[in-house]
């Protein structure tokens, strides 16, 4: 006599044995990978808008380059501020390396559109001193009129950085606005310059104005520096002994970029609060899909009877929902991550970002609903092998 | 060669004693009805008979196999090969053509989908319906649904074939189809057993088990 071993199920039927009992109802099919789709949906748009946020921010850095660094003298041992020589920038230029410098020093006073405003209000607006190698150093441009140069840093003549004039309310130059005591004519407006806030929020005059005019001592209160990539860890060493030998260690040396990488960092980092509401999502959607096929089973016992006469194996049985439960769950789950790709496409048009889904996003999240499927069809699985043959021969 | 050998099998149900001390051979080309009144325990049997429920004690043998033996994949190996199922409920998917239906049946046999359609539209030519392969079970007569049952039943070519109430649902014109059907297989082979409540059915077999209280009470040849 021969044994008799069952024959196994070829992985194309498994899959279609699964989806039969999806396409023979395929309204609940859907209203029950709902629940998974928008928990998927909603995980995979708070990666997608991150990410775009922090490629936008990282694509801005790649721009402006990591070259760039700032001095600040400090406070001094009596807790006031030290002084930087006038010369620091020129000295800054000397060290290795080191391909453009360029310095700036706060005057105190404020700018105001006219004469008749209290100089207490200052609308956040610094007036400083600049040498003429600033605009360089920064690799700032102009947006409209002229920077200064060798004739106007002598002249009651101001350039705004971009955000001082939005502030101004003024987009061109040409108008007068009122300094310490007295009318500057503005002769240019330059372009933001996200590696240095503080310059947007100034109106820059040249050294020798400010003494002229507003008694500045002509001391920089800061100094930047521009070197090539490969130096900027040797000049940032030196620097703060290059512009305060009496008192390196208060030199304050600060790399721009750094707050640029920190805010990307932020950025990519999502909201504990969105994931969490996915995550309830998702796990209402499992218990979802754990109903529907708890309710098959029932539904189909006189299928199931029928299968094991036809010589269905109880594993096989028990296969075939488990690949429902799985083939439902991962419907829900490819809904919710094309779903979640085009809510984050549809964010970072209205954002004006780059779109960016990380690989890792719709991958986990299928990883992800393969596992929900598994563990909500385990125990309708189990129940189906259970059913007795017997029912197929009931009548009722 | 004994097809079905049942040896003192009792089957209960709690305090419902189904089958008692039943002892019944079927020989291997054997065409037999089994009759008696409702209640009285042939449904119980057939499915003791086809391995699809345990006796609570008593042997059972299909095709020489001893079943209280056999794993429950082997009793599933067993049902795939050597034995099909008839009922009265058709239970045909209602979304599936007769082919796609007569060709589940042959899922568990372990041939590729290609095989299985080929086999199945074999079957249904067998049972006259070649004609009706892509017909939904509501575009088919019920005569036609039950042999699309009988198709997918015969499919994989089983040696024994019971048929429980198989005209139950039918009118007089075509349970006899059914029945021409069922008494050619048997003339090719098979062996068939068919509980009835139809006289004429149980007439036409060549052998007729009484079925009462759980016992089998008359055999007439
Ligand atoms: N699953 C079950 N649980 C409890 N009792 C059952 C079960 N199946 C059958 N019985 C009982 O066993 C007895 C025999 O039932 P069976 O279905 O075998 O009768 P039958 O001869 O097929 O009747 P019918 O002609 O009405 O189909 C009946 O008393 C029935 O109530
Ligand atoms: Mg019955």
């Amino acid at each position: 006599m021969t044994t008799l071993r069952p024959a196994r199920l070829r992985p194309m039927d498994l899959a279609r044995l699964g989806a039969s009992g999806l396409t023979a109802r395929p309204m609940r099919a859907i209203l029950a990978a709902i629940g998974i789709a928008i928990g998927i949906a909603t995980m995979v748009t708070v990666v997608g808008a991150a990410a775009s946020s922090q490629e936008q921010i990282l694509r801005q850095l790649d721009m402006l380059g990591t070259n760039l660094l700032r001095v600040e003298p400090g406070d001094s041992l009596f807790g006031k501020k030290a002084r930087l020589p006038k010369s620091a920038a020129a000295m800054v230029k000397r060290i290795e390396g080191v391909v453009q410098a360029g310095q700036t020093g706060d005057t105190g006073t404020t700018v105001r559109r006219n004469d008749l405003i209290s100089s207490s209000i200052s609308l956040g607006i610094a007036v400083q001193a600049t040498d003429l190698d600033l605009l360089d150093t920064l690799e700032g441009e102009v947006r409209t009129g002229v920077w200064l140069n060798a004739a106007t840093e002598r002249q009651p003549a101001v350039v705004l950085g971009a955000v001082a004039a939005e502030r101004l309310g003024l987009t061109s130059p040409g108008v007068q606005v009122w300094i310490g005591d007295r009318w500057f004519t503005v002769i240019g407006i330059l372009d933001r310059m996200p590696l240095a806030g503080e310059i947007e929020r100034s109106a820059l005059i040249g050294f020798p104005a400010a003494e002229g005019y507003l008694n500045h001592d002509g001391h920089p209160t800061t100094v930047y520096e521009r070197s090539s990539d490969e130096h900027v860890e040797s000049v940032h060493a030196l620097l703060a002994r290059t512009v305060n030998p009496a008192n390196p260690s208060e030199a304050r040396v600060t790399r721009p970029s750094d707050t640029l990488k920190a805010k990307a960092a932020v950025a990519g980092a999502f909201t504990g609060l969105m994931l969490g509401l996915g995550a309830i999502a998702l796990f209402v959607g499992g218990v979802g899909v754990a109903n529907t096929m708890v309710v098959a089973v029932l539904e189909r016992r006189g299928e199931i009877g029928l299968r094991r006469s036809f010589g269905a194996t109880r594993g096989q049985v028990r296969t075939q929902f488990l690949v429902e439960a799985l083939l439902l769950s991962t419907l829900g789950g490819g809904a919710g991550v094309l779903l979640g790709a085009l809510a984050t496409f549809v964010y970072a048009r209205a954002n004006s970002l780059p779109a960016v889904l990380p690989p890792w996003a719709p991958a986990g999240a299928l990883a992800t609903t393969v596992l929900i499927g598994t563990l909500a069809g385990i125990y309708p699985a189990l129940r189906a092998a259970r059913v007795p043959p017997t029912v197929a021969l009931s009548t009722q | 060669m004994n097809m079905l050998e049942l040896r003192g099998v009792s089957k209960s149900y709690g305090k419902v004693l189904a089958l008692r001390n039943v002892d019944l051979t079927v020989r291997a080309g054997e065409l037999v009805s089994i009759v008696g009144p409702s209640g009285s325990g042939k449904s119980t049997l057939l499915q003791i008979a086809g391995t699809l429920d345990r006796p609570s004690s008593g042997t059972v043998r299909v095709a020489g196999y001893e079943i209280s033996e056999l794993s429950d994949g082997e009793l599933s190996a067993l049902r795939a090969r050597y034995i099909g199922f008839v009922f009265q409920r058709f239970h045909l998917a209602s979304g599936l053509s007769a082919l796609d239906n007569v060709a589940d049946g042959l899922l568990y046999s372990g041939l590729s989908r290609r095989q299985r359609r080929d086999r199945a539209a074999a079957a249904l030519d067998q049972v006259g319906l070649g004609n009706r392969l892509d017909h939904r079970p509501h575009q088919l007569s019920g005569g036609q649904m039950q042999r699309v049952a009988v198709a997918r039943a015969i499919a994989s070519k089983p040696p024994l074939l019971l048929a429980d109430e198989p005209t139950g649902n039918l009118d007089s014109a075509a349970s006899a189809e059914v029945m021409s059907l069922f008494h050619r297989l048997n003339s090719t082979g098979v062996t068939v057993a068919i509980i009835t409540h139809d006289p004429e059915v149980a007439a036409a077999c060549p052998r007729r088990i009484r079925v009462r209280d759980g016992q089998v009470r008359a055999e007439s040849a």
